[in-house]
């Protein structure tokens, strides 16, 4: 890895050693204490597919999988994720650069313009599927009410989180295997 | 839109975070889900100078049903409890709420004994906690001696923010009444999104014995004063569980719960919401109460 470039000076600040495992691979980290988990994965790591918005928990884009579940990794302190597994937009591509159903969804769908809300939207809806693999109209609407986009309109993010599922249910290519 | 600099201990036993609380005294804040207290401390509206994170510690994170109570631990996830049906089947009330509470990312990760303990006038669990008559267990250890004392709601809560938790105390878990037979409860909250704060809600309960209403109460979200409970019941008299006068009440609601404006609603328009939410939670806490009395009846 490049020398990392120090952001804030923290010489004053007593460092705390972070071991996390991030998409797969366990990562060591120094960071003081009041280092977000958005700007640890950002800044310490540098994946910078982590965005982050409103930075206080409001827009959603910063959300990561954090042991299964999706948590804003804006309201999370870097050095409580010691020992946890944490997934990113960057680990949902499979190991061949293959799309995560939930971002084929989004490119099939239109569901994004400028991009910056999709990280969080596409994290988001990983998540969700594993735990409601056949979501409603309504259910999907539930399940991203907690992110916000300025460009879309939502409409087709909708229509993603149900194109999402049923690329999901049906393999790589979701065809022949229409909704009940 | 950075926190302060922060001391951070991670104890991983309930003694040790004891300790540390202790020793710290007012310096000391206790980090459970983080979900009010990291954009305080992001926002710098609050910087204590050292964090008590108690994430580590074992066996806060249990959710159990005993002798008429139902008690969850200090790093119980909103999402648990919401979810357990045990915690379900003894009260009821908890899931309606919890399902209002932000947002399902949020509550994810936030506790619902912190929400307690935040003591947001804004926020459901307050309100629930009071209206049910619960209580907060909180420890403490002082020259190595470890005691307890439960808080009841009515004491709890001061003010906004302010809780009668004292800095060297740790709020270890909540404790519900069981619901008692012929209880039905409802939350109705008006928000401008799901899952934001309410810019009023009402929490009710009502009790039935056979075809009369025997109690109702309700406590307000956003509005009144935080701790008390609006006995409805009083005004109502002794009546059937259907003839209970929904607009009376709504306007009773109206003049003694006490309003106050800001940027997302006026004085008058909370007034006004107090009125008709009033209503709309009786009528759905007394059918709830009919609907559990015949369900015992059957």
């Amino acid at each position: 890895m490049t020398e990392q470039v120090n952001l804030v000076d923290e010489s004053a600040e007593e460092l705390h050693d972070v071991r996390v495992n991030v998409n797969g691979t366990w990562r060591e980290i120094r960071v003081p204490a009041r280092r977000l988990l958005s700007d640890a994965l950002r800044h310490d790591m540098r994946l910078t597919g982590t965005h982050v918005g409103c930075e206080h928990g409001v827009c959603g884009a910063c959300t990561v999988i954090l042991d299964g579940r999706p948590v804003r990794s804006c309201l999370t302190l870097a050095v409580s994720v010691h020992g946890h597994e944490i997934t990113t937009v960057e680990g949902l591509t499979g190991p061949n650069g293959e799309l995560h159903p939930a971002q084929q969804a989004f490119a099939d769908c239109h569901g994004l313009q400028c991009g910056f809300c999709t990280p969080g939207f596409v994290t988001t809806i990983a998540a969700y599927l594993e735990e409601n693999p056949d979501p409603s109209e309504e259910d999907a609407t539930e399940a991203i009410s907690g992110n916000l986009c300025r460009c879309t309109g939502y409409q087709n993010i909708k229509k993603a989180v149900l194109r999402a599922a049923e690329l999901k249910r049906g393999g790589a290519e979701g065809q022949g295997e229409a909704r009940q | 839109m950075k926190p302060s600099p922060l001391r951070y201990f991670r104890p991983t036993s309930l003694p040790d975070a004891l300790d540390v609380l202790a020793r710290l005294g007012d310096e000391g804040k206790v980090l459970a889900g983080g979900q009010s207290l990291i954009p305080l401390l992001s926002m710098r509206l609050a910087a204590p100078p050292a964090l008590v994170d108690i994430n580590s510690v074992p066996g806060l994170d249990e959710i159990t049903v005993d002798a008429g109570t139902l008690r969850f631990g200090a790093l119980v996830r909103h999402t648990d409890l919401e979810r357990s049906d045990a915690a379900f089947a003894a009260q009821p009330l908890l899931r309606r709420a919890l399902l209002n509470v932000a947002h399902l990312t949020i509550r994810n990760r936030g506790t619902t004994v912190g929400s307690v303990v935040h003591s947001d006038p804004s926020a459901e669990l307050p309100a629930v906690l009071t209206l049910l008559g619960g209580s907060v267990v909180a420890q403490s250890r002082a020259g190595g001696r470890q005691t307890e004392r439960k808080i009841p709601a009515s004491e709890f809560f001061i003010g906004p923010l302010e809780s009668a938790l004292r800095p060297e105390e740790l709020a270890v878990a909540v404790e519900v009444p069981v619901a008692a037979p012929g209880e039905g409860t409802a939350l109705v909250e008006l928000a401008r999104r799901h899952g934001d704060y309410a810019m009023c809600g009402v929490v009710a309960r009502a009790v039935v014995e056979g075809e009369q209403l025997k109690s109702l109460h309700a406590t307000y979200i956003s509005a009144g004063d935080m701790g008390s409970v609006v006995d409805l019941g009083a005004e109502v008299g002794a009546v059937g569980a259907d003839q209970v006068d929904l607009d009376a009440l709504g306007a009773f609601a109206r003049k003694v719960v006490e309003t106050d404006g800001d940027i997302h609603a006026t004085a008058e328009y909370r007034s006004h919401l107090v009125q008709v939410l009033t209503a709309r939670a009786v009528r759905a806490a007394v059918d709830d109460a009919v609907n559990d009395v015949r369900k015992e009846a059957s």
